[in-house]
């Protein structure tokens, strides 16, 4: 997945505390190339370093994660983005995840689980957490899946709608299953797992739908 | 009445029929309220005593906070029953004036009357607001109610304003002719101009004031509701964490249940676990952690309302929590799913799973609690376990459409 090279992270959070613990958390298997603290700090860093991933806390002070995301996209355009957070204001984690990001997961996450995150992230894949899972069932609810038309597959273009598939995979996601466990509950491969999670990141991010335009909208903290 | 009184009078707001002055009197006096009406209909008939009385005790008496809702038909039909009595004491007012051989159609008196109407009409609007204020405080009245009272309310201001402006205009004109009326009108409106030139940075400065002083005020309310949350719980758990230091679990354990509600404060200010299945889920598993010591990850798409079997839904999964805080191991994660024919929880594990077939028969937590609770409700419940993959239970409730 990484060509034998290690992977090149840089943590973005406020707190010291919380970047050494995830420091410590990711191990010795990727190299921790910058940390920064506020938003400017990380737009430099990740300009200079050029990671393959960042793990970027979604509330900074001077802006949020959104802002790095913006400032980042054309001065660091390989770069892949993980947001982490202690939030679970729906309004947060769409925002930052319509601004970029390829996943979210919360920091209560396992060292284990990080480490799997960080590597699926830099290979182009999407990572959601159960609770991002939810939301996505929540966003896209009912009567937003096609299942007249379609049964197969749906129809592959419309962003507004999940595939049943889509759904089903979600629907384990959110249920605690791994991307492996998913696989073997629906006969499937993991590859294509991945495949479906990162259409359905691909529609979170693109989706004109108003309950996410909602929720990226209303923020509930200021 | 007099202020003074320890037990002062008050105007109630409903069984009453123009502003509630006469059964609030009554009530006060211990007298029936008929007889207090028919005396304030003496007083107003013999020379407007009862009139001028009237208006002072509107005026003074405060609206009673404890709402009486003994006679509530009374009150629905009040508006009605108010025009018909407005209307007869205009009628009667005028035969009185004619029999006393004042010239009633002519002259200053119909002018004078519709300005009184409007008058009445306005001040009644103001003391309805003030009504509604108080009501929507205590959170009764519903919000439409409101609304429709406010859409009324602001009829009824243009209406009575309307009819004062009218019964000014015409009393000028009766008294002086129209060209007159117009100097006055213009002399009046020179001179309203004129105050309101020099009163205006006054008043728009305290109208400011207040608003700021009101903002303040809610700023400062919500301050210290946030500095008493914060104080109940999160200071007690830092205490009580600080006390425990030397026990990771109980350290854990804390930190996670506050963590919990703190997130459900912070995010779901109208999570209510009596009524939405989402917030009963999400405390099920607080309480779950918190007396088992184990992670419990609830993820929910969708809410329902909670009835009797949606309650006997959330049991059963608190019961299948508990299985797989006891003797799962690790994070137990559930998720709840709504849609328009059936509610589904899953609740995993991903301990060492175990035997159904092996489960004795005096266990009741799985077979009782959770496969005959969920049968009794028409639902099912579905256990998928085998030694070393984990624990899974599933439990479906079909949605009996009323």
């Amino acid at each position: 997945m990484n060509d034998g090279r290690r992977l090149r992270v840089v943590l973005v959070d406020d707190h010291a505390l919380v970047r050494s613990g995830l420091r410590a958390e990711l191990g010795d298997g990727v190299d921790v190339v910058g940390e920064a603290a506020d938003v400017d700090e990380a737009v430099r860093v990740v300009t200079a370093q050029q990671p393959d991933v960042v793990l970027l806390d979604v509330h900074l002070p001077g802006g949020d994660g959104r802002a790095v995301l913006d400032a980042c996209a054309e001065s660091a355009p390989a770069t892949r983005f993980l947001a982490i957070s202690v939030s679970d204001a729906p309004a947060d984690v769409v925002s930052v995840v319509r601004g970029g990001a390829r996943g979210y997961v919360t920091k209560a996450i396992s060292g284990e689980d990080l480490r799997a995150a960080v590597e699926r992230i830099a290979a182009g894949d999407a990572v959601f957490s159960p609770r991002l899972a939810g939301f996505v069932l929540d966003a896209f609810a009912a009567g937003a899946t096609d299942t007249s038309a379609d049964p197969a597959e749906g129809e592959p273009d419309d962003l507004d709608r999940l595939t049943p598939r889509e759904r089903e995979v979600m629907r384990y996601i959110a249920r605690g299953y791994t991307y492996r466990e998913t696989a073997a509950e629906l006969f499937l491969s993991v590859k294509t797992i991945e495949t479906h999670v990162s259409a359905v990141l691909r529609k979170l991010q693109l989706s004109n739908r108003r309950e996410l335009e909602r929720w990226a909208s209303a923020r509930r903290l200021t | 009445m007099a202020p003074t009184e320890a037990r002062r009078a008050t105007r109630p707001v409903s069984g009453r029929i123009a502003a509630g002055v006469a059964r609030g009197l009554a009530d006060h006096l211990g007298l029936p309220t008929w007889l207090v009406r028919a005396a304030f209909v003496v007083l107003a008939v013999s020379g407007g005593v009862g009139i001028v009385l009237y208006a002072a005790l509107w005026i003074t008496l405060p609206i009673s906070e404890t709402e009486s809702d003994d006679r509530p038909d009374r009150d629905r039909g009040a508006d009605g029953m108010r025009l018909v009595l407005l209307a007869t004491a205009v009628v009667g007012v005028l035969l009185l004036l004619a029999a006393l051989g004042v010239d009633v159609l002519g002259g200053m008196i119909p002018p004078l009357l519709l300005a009184l109407v409007g008058a009445a009409l306005v001040w009644q609007q103001a003391d309805d607001t003030q009504r509604s204020r108080w009501a929507s405080r205590a959170g009764r009245l519903a919000k439409d109610t409101a609304a429709s009272t406010a859409t009324a309310g602001r009829w009824r201001l243009v209406v009575g304003v309307t009819l004062v402006g009218l019964g000014g205009l015409a009393l000028l004109v009766g008294r002086s002719g129209p060209v007159a009326a117009v100097q006055a009108l213009v002399t009046a409106l020179v001179l309203m101009a004129g105050v309101g030139v020099v009163a205006f940075p006054w008043a728009y400065r305290r109208y400011t004031d207040q608003v700021e002083q009101r903002r303040a005020l809610i700023r400062e309310t919500e301050r210290a509701e946030l500095a008493a949350h914060v104080h109940d719980s999160v200071l007690q758990t830092l205490t009580l964490i600080q006390r425990n230091v030397g026990d990771p679990d109980q350290v854990m354990r804390l930190a996670r249940a506050e963590e919990r509600a703190l997130r459900s404060w912070l995010y779901t200010p109208t999570g209510d676990s009596e009524r939405s299945m989402s917030a009963a889920l999400q405390r099920a598993a607080a309480e779950v952690e918190v007396s088992y010591g184990a992670t419990v990850d609830v993820v929910t798409v969708g809410d329902a309302p909670i009835d009797s079997r949606v309650g006997a839904l959330v049991a059963a999964t608190r019961e299948a929590m508990v299985n797989a805080a006891r003797h799962g191991g690790g994070a137990v994660s559930v998720f709840a799913e709504v849609d328009e024919s059936v509610v589904e929880v899953f609740v995993r594990d991903r301990g060492p799973g175990f035997v159904v077939d092996d489960v004795p028969p005096d266990r009741r937590g799985v077979r009782e609690s959770i496969v005959g609770r969920m049968a009794r409700n028409g639902g099912t419940a579905e256990i998928v376990t085998a030694p070393g993959a984990g624990t899974q239970v599933r439990l479906r409730l079909p949605v009996v459409s009323a």
